[in-house]
């Protein structure tokens, strides 16, 4: 290399960085890792925030090209999807009652079918199921939508033509994403309990309609309703919520999309847990 | 009508770090500027600042009177009074053109889309914009997708108009329209009740502007520069106004 020639290889600046800033140990791989979750858990937490401001302040604005946002969502994320559901709630009761039966009828305890209905289908599998099942069809597909905007500049668009980005492309997939978790999940049910029973009929178990029906009424308390509404839009809110702030909120290039979509994915799943976990301990304190 | 005072900006890729330093610049109403500059002086940055989507680093800012923040929205009137054009159109990948262009007034004014659709023809003629009404971005030519924006942009009908390297790309024919429409929002167009429109256009090849752009200033070295005279040909034209109209 001629003299005088400055390359990245003997620069000494360039040297200094190809070194780490610190030790690789795991105790740092371990801090660094901490710190990204709180800095994504910050990020997330004051994304929804501005969310939940936007849709106290600003919902009657714009009414007629918001709310027609809104309809499409919730027809989006929820009718469309109903022949799937239809098609999986027939599949998800044959599951249960399938597995349930035989031991319940083994030890005598057939009477308590409806209660474990009840319990499965109603408290905590559709709920979540539903939520995961949309996550993967819709909440995918807000990701890469709003991530692909982000990335070709429709954002900054949006800003110049004082218009609040929030506003437009957020708040009807999160109102959109809640009503349609919450009615996908009362359909899903509802699908499930019928199916169940038709699958125990098949079964040839000796349950008449009018038993299986008092069961599952007797099962069912008034915090069910209320938990599976509070659970279903939650579930809604927070999917769309995790994946217009991985699609919309960090500045993105197009090659960044799939990473975003894949941590979407994750962050949502986690949060729904942890929500489902959290509703689980008050359902018990009630 | 824009006074900046001091003003140094960032770009919008890396905000913190400035891209030009100490600008002093007042754009009057019925103006005609061309904001010179080579590629990566930050033209398109300086047009982002004057839109008010970014902050000035340090100094003042001042559009029709008022200090500008960005998503104030006690400015929000003021701010809609600026149209912007983006160089790539950067129109809405969901929307046709027709949505498009009716968006900004449909919001703003929360119109059906019927209502709306008088004014949005209006542009769409004007414009030429007909044949492709009912299309997507997607299916449009770079040269449409820039008319779009144009529209997007005027229909709110602003009294400054941003420009972002609005020739970039174009073959002649398409310039000579461009440049004749100009002239005639600078000179008052019967869309706007014949209210002359002030006109900040970037480029980077200052040579289809000579004939309409009365203005001119250079971004270079981290610095504005107003150029007095500085159409080509004329005795003591400065050197960097050369530069950007080379003979070929």
């Amino acid at each position: 290399m001629p003299e005088g020639i400055v390359t990245t290889a003997n620069a000494p600046v360039a040297r200094a960085s190809l070194k780490p800033p610190l030790p690789g140990t795991w105790t740092n791989c371990l801090g660094r890792r901490l710190f990204r979750f709180l800095a994504t858990l910050r990020g997330l937490g004051a994304f929804a925030l501005i969310t939940a401001g936007v849709i106290l302040t600003r919902f009657g604005r714009a009414r007629r090209v918001v709310h027609p946002l809104i309809v499409k969502e919730t027809a989006r994320a929820g009718t469309r999807l109903l022949g799937v559901f239809v098609f999986l709630s027939a599949a998800l009761g044959l599951v249960v009652i399938g597995q349930t039966v035989s031991w319940l009828t083994r030890v005598g305890a057939i009477e308590y079918l409806g209660s474990v209905m009840v319990l499965v289908v109603v408290r905590e599998l559709r709920p979540l199921l539903t939520a995961f099942l949309v996550l993967a069809r819709i909440g995918t597909a807000t990701v890469v939508e709003l991530g692909t905007a982000r990335a070709t500049g429709e954002v900054e668009a949006l800003e110049a033509l004082g218009i609040d980005p929030v506003h437009y492309l957020v708040v009807p997939r999160v109102i959109g994403m809640a009503l349609g978790v919450f009615s996908l999940t009362v359909y899903f049910i509802l699908g499930a309990l019928v199916s169940g029973y038709l699958w125990a009929f098949i079964q040839d178990v000796p349950l008449l309609p009018t038993e299986y029906f008092r069961q599952l009424t007797r099962a069912l308390r008034g915090l069910d309703f209320a938990v599976l509404a509070g659970k279903t839009l939650l579930f809604g809110a927070i999917i769309a919520v995790v994946t217009c702030y991985h699609g919309l909120a960090q500045p993105l290039r197009l090659e960044e999309v799939p990473q975003a979509t894949v941590s979407a994915v994750a962050h949502s799943v986690a949060a729904c847990v942890l929500l489902d976990a959290a509703f689980i301990v008050v359902y018990l304190a009630a | 009508m824009i006074r900046l005072e001091d003003v140094s900006f960032g770009s919008m890729r890396d905000p913190e770090h400035a891209v030009a330093e100490g600008i002093n610049w007042s754009v009057e109403r019925g103006d005609f500027w061309v904001l010179a500059g080579l590629h990566g002086s930050g033209k398109s940055d300086l047009l982002m600042l004057l839109a008010g989507l970014m902050p000035p680093l340090r100094g003042s800012y001042r559009l029709l009177g008022q200090e500008m923040p960005i998503f104030d929205e006690d400015r929000l009137l003021t701010r809609l009074k600026v149209g912007l054009v983006f160089e790539s159109g950067q129109l809405l990948n969901q929307l046709t053109v027709r949505e498009n262009i009716a968006l900004p007034l449909r919001y703003h004014a929360n119109l059906a889309a019927s209502q709306a659709d008088a004014t949005v023809q209006a542009i769409l003629d004007e414009l030429e914009l007909g044949a492709w009404a009912e299309l997507t971005p997607g299916a449009l030519g770079r040269t449409i997708q820039k008319r779009v924006g144009l529209g997007r942009a005027l229909i709110l009908k602003p009294e400054l108009l941003l420009l972002d390297n609005p020739l970039g790309g174009l073959d002649p024919p398409q310039i000579q329209w461009w440049l004749a429409f100009l002239l005639k929002l600078a000179a008052g167009h019967p869309l706007f009740g014949d209210r002359p429109v002030t006109l900040i256009a970037s480029a980077s090849d200052l040579r289809p502007w000579k004939r309409c752009a009365r203005q001119c200033a250079v971004l270079r070295g981290h610095s504005l520069q107003v150029v007095e005279n500085w159409h080509a040909g004329q005795p003591g034209t400065a050197d960097i106004v050369r530069e950007l109209m080379p003979e070929i």
